[in-house]
């Protein structure tokens, strides 16, 4: 299966900060994946998300709500793409 | 204000001893009220929203959405108003929420209730206000804020508008029965600091801004000045008012502490509290949000409703107050 780490948000500043910081954070992991920044409501509709923005690790939803942790977003990065 | 004596003491001895601004000046009477209103609303700010972090985080939004599948009418939408008091003042949140209550088939008047009260009634304005106008002030803020709520919230259930959401909307439907991770105190207390902090953090610039320019009004506009236009016999400065408030969401943190020094320069306290609930409840950028999962009608229907609300509180406490 690919690997996928999405960004979902509603399409806010504050979503598009955190996909930022989420994008920054695989870069420095010298990550091969392509960190997607999905703004379709549908898809929170879809994860059943109640906060956005949020962490998806392979289609699943890992953090929700807003992170300024770069630390937190690798840990959760790291812990569910299994490194 | 008494708990506030040991600040202005701070205050009066910032201005008087360190800063050395000769006394009995404007400029003293305008530094005086920058530091004695900036301690007093971070004190403020900094205490009252770790409380409510802390009783927000025995309710997260998961949670409500349970409480409110299993209310009717009438209790939905008194609960939900209440309830929107204590979410986060952001518009990131308005369609996820949206979406997972009308999804738990949480009814479309109760949800809406929620989506009302929770902008309009936040713990940043609470500070403010409390700090700007006293506790009387505060509370009758609130109290119409969640009238204003439990009624728009209750015709628009009427209505039956349910056509007028997106249909994709009712596609997916979520089990509400959430079964989240217990949280320990000790999470808890760490949740409230971060946010409290994060808060802080986003609004203090605002705060600082809007204060200091509530300062330099406060020193250097003349009493009253503002009476001819904007006092409580001039009917036009409701519904002006609370124009203005609309685009002005981002910066409601900013706002709040200078509509305090226009109130002293003469502004109807009605036409004030319309102004702040047309800055917080009516927003702009969160209507152009919604419009992905609601037809625009129903986003007139709604701004419509609250912002007849509105103006009608205003023109209630221009006349009572």
């Amino acid at each position: 299966m690919d690997k996928t780490i999405e960004v979902i948000g509603s399409g806010c500043p504050t979503c598009k900060k955190f996909y930022e910081i989420a994008a920054k954070a695989a870069q420095e992991m010298d990550l091969d994946i392509k960190v997607e920044y999905v703004a379709d409501v549908r898809r929170i509709a879809q994860m059943g998300l109640m906060r956005s923005p949020a962490l998806a690790i392979n289609g699943k939803p890992v953090l929700v709500g807003f992170t300024p942790d770069m630390e937190k977003i690798k840990k959760a990065i790291r812990d569910n793409l299994q490194l | 204000m008494s708990i506030f004596y040991p600040v202005h003491l701070l205050a009066e001895w910032l201005t008087y001893s360190v800063f050395r601004v000769a006394a009995d000046t404007t400029l003293a009477g305008a530094v005086n009220f920058f530091i004695f209103d900036t301690l007093k609303i971070f004190i403020l700010l900094a205490v009252i929203i770790f409380v409510v972090s802390v009783i927000r985080s025995f309710l997260p939004p998961e949670k409500i959405r349970y409480i409110l599948s299993h209310k009717n009418k009438y209790t939905g939408n008194m609960i939900a108003s209440v309830l929107g008091i204590i979410t986060p003042f952001c518009s990131c949140s308005a369609i996820p929420l949206f979406l997972g209550f009308v999804q738990a088939g949480v009814p479309l008047g109760t949800t809406f209730s929620f989506l009302v009260a929770s902008p309009m009634i936040n713990e940043v304005a609470l500070v403010l206000l409390l700090g700007m106008f006293g506790w009387r002030i505060a509370l009758i803020y609130i109290v119409s804020g969640l009238i204003i709520a439990i009624l728009s919230g209750v015709i628009i259930g009427r209505m039956k508008v349910e056509n007028l959401v997106e249909s994709f909307v009712y596609q997916n439907s979520v089990n509400a029965a959430a079964d989240l991770p217990r949280m320990r105190w000790p999470n808890r207390i760490a949740y409230a600091r971060d946010y409290t902090l994060d808060i802080i953090k986003k609004v203090w610039p605002y705060i600082l801004i809007g204060i200091g320019v509530g300062a330099w009004i406060h020193g250097y506009v003349p009493a009253d000045f503002l009476a001819r236009y904007a006092g409580a016999d001039k009917w036009y400065a409701v519904p002006l008012a609370v124009l203005i408030g609309i685009p002005l969401y981002s910066n409601a943190a900013g706002i709040i502490p200078l509509v305090g020094a226009l109130t002293e320069k003469g502004v109807a306290m009605g036409t004030t509290l319309a102004f702040m609930m047309a800055v917080t409840a009516l927003s702009l950028p969160e209507f152009m949000i919604l419009k992905r999962v609601m037809k625009t009608r129903l986003i007139l229907i709604f701004a419509g409703i609250v912002g007849a609300g509105i103006l009608f509180s205003g023109y209630l406490f221009n006349w009572l107050l």
